[in-house]
């Protein structure tokens, strides 16, 4: 399995990682050999099998409709980078 | 001997004895780190006023019950409040969490002293410490080895003597691995056993909290306190909780031990496979039924893992974004460009790796090859266990294929370091609990038993860890510190 | 050429739960910016979901009530993608496998009743709240709200079946008045608890393949959604005609220049990479507690039609219009309590008090007007003790005070004159006043007689009895 420099920078936005050039290749490579390793999946034959997505045999975990007093809001914007009026900053979106 | 010498146990009795204080049990820990820390660099935050205080708070107290007056550490993923919880990362630097993850906030309540927080690879991704963000941390039996990891500063911190015990977590390995590289018991429970609320995610269907001792008895005190049904982790089950030291006796007469085959093939070092035969000798000494079996999708863990637990981690750390905590890119000029630079800046090289790795297998196209393909597998491997469970009380194995390797030795390829986890990670498919115990030494170096039970039967891990640790004297032995620093 | 519009719309709903989807948090809408929030719906490092069962509970009592399958098995996935406002940059949300699916609502556009098919219903979380200066294009900067951060949604898709603005707008009454009367949202729109995305194309007729398909956002009101597939429809026709090309993609309503817009957000192509969450168990469904549920849903608006259309012999219109929300037939129903006749009532409630709510913009649950005071009124009517027009007035302040109507005619002094005696006396008076008139009566001139009303009327500030006005004038003009 080899992965192309293209699909490395599809896989870099979608995943909102900015690459350097030198970085794109380096991550090529490793991708590539680790999805070549994870090809021996496919040796086994999984026809039939379900898919394990939770490992528990738990089912309907709930809690009960209470309110609960929210976080102070000093304390939850505390370790924001940039505060304005009691909300979090950002730069603009387009 | 030094207060900081003894065990939780120990340590208890002492103070239950009136012959030492929590101050003066906390002020010789302090006075151990002190004089070790330059050469281990298990901690990247250490509170000693923090500690000096809770003790003195503790003394005032008078009786001393629980954990009273025990110092620990927690790995730097779990959140302490107050207290800077960083995952090693540069993207967490300066993240000081308001609230405790529910271990820790159990810790505190029953009296515990915490130090400090432990080194780990960033956030938990790795298998050395090396990949921390800011020092590796050193293998306390050669400094020129790793701890393991990636809790490898908890399971140093114990084994050099500066905690008597301290959590980690474990994905794929992460407190098994290192426990055996330093020789200190090692536990993961049963996946839903004890709660990750506020223990930040790595690969949520797999991470569980571990823990790590140097006396099987002491990790039994402290899952007893960790454990147990969280209204605030929906994983955390509601199940009656045992008293786990009452698995502590010296019985493992009967006891069916399974020991797997696929464990003991090419790729492990012979050293480690005598070790670990000559320990499974012992269990029949002891009058246990030992045989060989089959867990015939093995090979197929450590595939399926590097897709499962990836792709969970891109959606788990997609979070840190630069908008509410943490780093931010204060140069971008919209927020695409925050986003991008501020992850790529905030994060390391295996981090990243691992996030593209998981993105790529999630992503339209692929899903189906490889996530989907990967799940499938799992429900394989946790039949061969099923199966295996059936006949067995137990399985016995050795926990990694060598013991502790050289620092830089193993950078650069991933691959030759993913296969730390290749005797690991199958217990973490399943779900099921595993730990990891000294059975020997290897040149010097730690040797570590791998025990794995049936889901949440703990006990039994307990019962045959406890009986073997009554019958030798490997958790006893020292590391000298010695090695050249590099 | 004639076109056929095709449309399909999806519409997010709030559930109105007291805390939040995943976490304690209140649900409540207009708090101060980041006052509604803790580290779990701030998506801060180590914090997991965990499910709020009467968001289940709604999910599926709105399903019964939009007459879909429940699930017996779903689950929740992570839907990726990275916004300001979305915390954990996934959204927990229900991919392949919904809580309801399947189901349908009927409407009636023009006389011509039809049936609209409903694919699925699915739980989400809601995103927080971004909050420019400006637009979203010129603001150097943005702030983040996360009080909407983790709010309860269902996610209603309906199939394509809708084929003019008209019956989406249809589709859209019916479902929001089936939702108020599962008692499971608020359905205002005006505050984002109902919410439109509406996707459009047209075709020739006869043809069998959809057109390209476009999607409105940012539909914030009945009208708006009429609005913006007219035009858009309009734009498609258009385009096809002069043989542009149409391109997929998403567009928001601009509602004070009436257009929709291109958003022309990135051309990059959206991969949500949904997998199932790990941090939340799935659920299984029992038949038993689906049937609970079902026992214990209300009236539904069809079945209260048929009643009042039944029991008080209304037309289907003015059923409808009753049953439209659960608020205005609870009005109606405790009127007829205290009064006999539900058209009286519901003449009332159609023309006079729908006529002052609009003119307040209000809706009935804010009115003032008590149910009984009404049926007071209407028997004040009844016992000639008021006059219609009066009625009018006293409904005026019965609506700005909340008073009762007896209260108010006596504290203004409105009641009728029906006492013979005084209005004889008035009578005469106005008689030997205005000589003229009763000339001209007398000569023949019968439309006089209106005059001398007028009079009678004027002296007694319009509350005397005008049939017994009419009466007596009679009487005394012909002696």
């Amino acid at each position: 399995m080899t992965i192309s420099i293209k699909e490395v920078e599809h896989v870099a936005v979608l995943a909102r990682l900015q690459l350097k050039e030198n970085e794109k290749e380096k991550y090529a490579r490793h991708m590539g050999s680790v999805l070549q390793y994870v090809d021996k999946l496919n040796q086994l034959d999984t026809e039939g099998v379900e898919p394990l997505d939770h490992i528990l045999p738990v089912f309907n975990v709930f809690r009960e409709d209470q309110v609960k007093p929210a976080s102070n809001r000093e304390e939850i914007l505390a370790n924001a980078p940039l505060v304005e009026a009691g909300q979090y900053k950002v730069p603009k979106i387009i | 001997m030094e207060l900081y010498e003894l065990t939780l146990r120990e340590l208890q009795q002492v103070l239950h004895k009136g012959e030492a204080s929590a101050t003066d049990i906390t002020k010789s820990v302090l006075g151990r780190i002190h004089e070790v820390e330059e050469k281990i660099k298990a901690f990247i935050t250490l509170d000693e006023e923090g500690a000096i205080n809770q003790a003195q708070q503790c003394d005032a107290r008078g009786a001393y019950s629980g954990l009273d007056g025990i110092p620990y550490g927690l790995k730097d993923l779990i959140c302490s409040q107050g207290m800077k919880t960083t995952c090693a990362s540069r993207m967490l630097e300066n993240f000081v969490p308001f609230y405790d993850a529910t271990v820790a906030a159990r810790l505190k309540a029953a009296g515990g002293i915490l130090l400090g927080k432990l080194n780990l690879d960033e956030f938990a991704m790795g298998s050395s410490t090396e990949q921390s963000a800011f020092f590796p941390t050193r293998n306390p039996w050669d400094l020129t080895r790793v701890p393991g990891g990636s809790s490898g500063g908890s399971a140093a911190a114990v084994a050099a003597r500066e905690l008597p015990f301290a959590l980690g977590t474990d994905t794929g390995g992460s407190t098994r691995q290192p426990a055996s590289y330093c020789g200190v018991i090692g536990f993961k429970p049963t996946y839903g056993r004890v709660s990750r609320y506020g223990v930040v995610a790595y690969a949520s269907s797999l991470d569980q909290v571990g823990v790590f001792s140097r006396e099987v008895g002491d990790c039994a005190q402290v899952l007893n306190i960790i454990a147990g049904k969280d209204p605030l982790d929906s994983t955390c089950v509601e199940l009656e909780k045992p008293d786990f030291t009452s698995f502590l006796k010296d019985d493992v007469k009967d006891l069916k031990i399974a020991y797997p085959r696929e464990y003991f093939q090419k790729g492990i070092d012979s050293g480690v496979k005598d070790t670990v035969k000559q320990a499974l000798l012992k269990y029949e000494e002891l009058g246990a039924i030992v045989e060989e079996v089959s867990l015939p999708h093995s090979e197929y863990a450590l595939p399926t893992y590097y897709l499962v637990a990836p792709a969970e981690a891109s959606a788990n750390l997609a979070r840190f974004d630069g908008v509410r905590y943490g780093f931010r890119d204060f140069q971008a000029e919209n927020v695409v460009g925050m986003f991008s630079s501020t992850r790529a800046e905030g994060f390391g090289d295996e981090v990243k790796m691992r996030i593209m790795l998981g993105t790529y297998a999630l992503s339209s196209g692929y899903y189906d090859a490889y996530y989907l393909k990967a799940l499938k597998v799992r429900r394989l491997i946790k039949e061969d266990f099923d199966n295996v469970f059936a006949k067995f009380d137990l399985i016995v194995a050795p926990t990694t294929p060598t013991t502790a390797f050289k620092l830089g030795e193993q950078v650069g390829d991933p691959l030759t370091l993913y296969m730390n986890d290749i005797l690991t990670v199958p217990v973490n498919m399943a779900g099921l609990p595993g730990m990891s115990i000294p059975c020997g030494f290897l040149e010097g170096m730690p040797v570590g038993l791998q025990l794995i039970g049936r889901a949440f039967d703990e006990g039994t891990l307990l019962r045959a860890a406890y009986a073997f640790e009554q019958h030798s004297d490997y958790h006893q032995a020292k590391p000298d510190l010695g090695g050249e620093l590099i | 050429m004639n076109f056929e519009t095709v449309i399909g719309l999806e519409i997010h709903v709030e559930l109105k739960t007291r805390s939040k989807i995943f976490c304690s948090c209140s649900n409540e809408f207009g708090a101060e910016p980041n006052t509604n929030v803790c580290p779990i719906c701030s998506g801060f490092p180590g914090m997991l979901p965990v499910l709020n069962q009467q968001v289940v509970e709604y999910a599926i009592k709105a399903g019964l009530a939009l007459n879909c399958e429940i699930a017996d098995y779903c689950k929740f996935d992570r839907k990726n993608y990275f916004y300001p406002d979305l915390p954990k940059a996934y959204q927990i949300s229900q991919f392949d496998l919904p809580i309801c699916k399947k189901g349908y609502l009927d409407i009636e556009v023009d006389g011509v009743k039809k049936r609209i098919g409903i694919t699925r219903a699915h739980l989400e979380e809601d995103a927080g709240k971004l909050v420019h200066q400006g637009t979203i294009s010129s603001t150097p900067f943005s702030l983040v709200d996360l009080n909407r951060s983790g709010v309860p949604l269902l996610e209603i898709v309906s199939e394509p079946d809708l084929r003019s603005s008209k019956e989406a707008r249809a589709y859209m009454e019916k479902l929001r008045s089936l939702l108020l009367f599962a008692g499971v949202s608020d359905c205002k729109m005006e505050e984002g608890s109902l919410r439109c995305d509406a996707n459009v194309s047209v075709r020739p007729y006869g043809q069998k393949t959809l057109g390209t398909r476009t999607e409105i956002k940012n539909l914030n009101s009945f009208r708006a959604v009429e609005k913006a597939i007219d035009f858009e429809v309009q734009r498609h026709i258009e385009a096809i005609e002069d043989g542009e090309e149409l391109i997929q993609e998403t567009r928001t309503w601009e509602e004070d220049q009436q257009i929709t817009r291109s958003m022309r957000s990135k051309e990059e192509a959206h991969d949500y990479r949904y997998f199932p969450d790990p941090d939340l168990p799935p659920l299984r469904i029992s038949r038993e507690w689906v049937n609970d549920l079902r026992l214990s849903m209300p009236e539904m608006p069809e079945q209260a039609r048929e009643r009042i259309m039944d029991q008080f012999g209304l037309s289907a219109y003015d059923a409808g219009l009753l049953t439209l929300s659960p608020d205005l037939l609870a009005f109606f129903d405790e009127c007829t309590h205290y009064y006999h006749d539900g058209k009286i009532i519901a003449n009332w409630m159609m023309g006079e008090m729908s006529k002052l709510l609009n003119q307040k913009n209000l809706d009935i649950g804010q009115c003032r007007i008590r149910p009984a005071h009404m049926a007071e009124m209407l028997n004040l009517i009844d016992q000639g003790r008021i006059s219609g027009k009066m009625a009018k007035e006293v409904f005026q302040v019965m609506f700005d005070t909340g008073s009762s109507p007896e209260a108010i005619i006596k504290e203004r002094g409105m009641e009728q004159i029906s006492d013979e005696a005084t209005l004889e006396k008035i009578i005469l008076e106005v008689i030997a006043n205005n000589p003229g008139a009763v000339e001209d009566y007398r000569n023949g001139k019968k439309k006089a007689t209106g005059f001398l009303v007028g009079q009678v009327m004027q002296a007694t500030r319009g509350q005397a009895n005008p049939a017994l006005v009419n009466q007596i004038l009679a009487r005394k003009l012909n002696s």
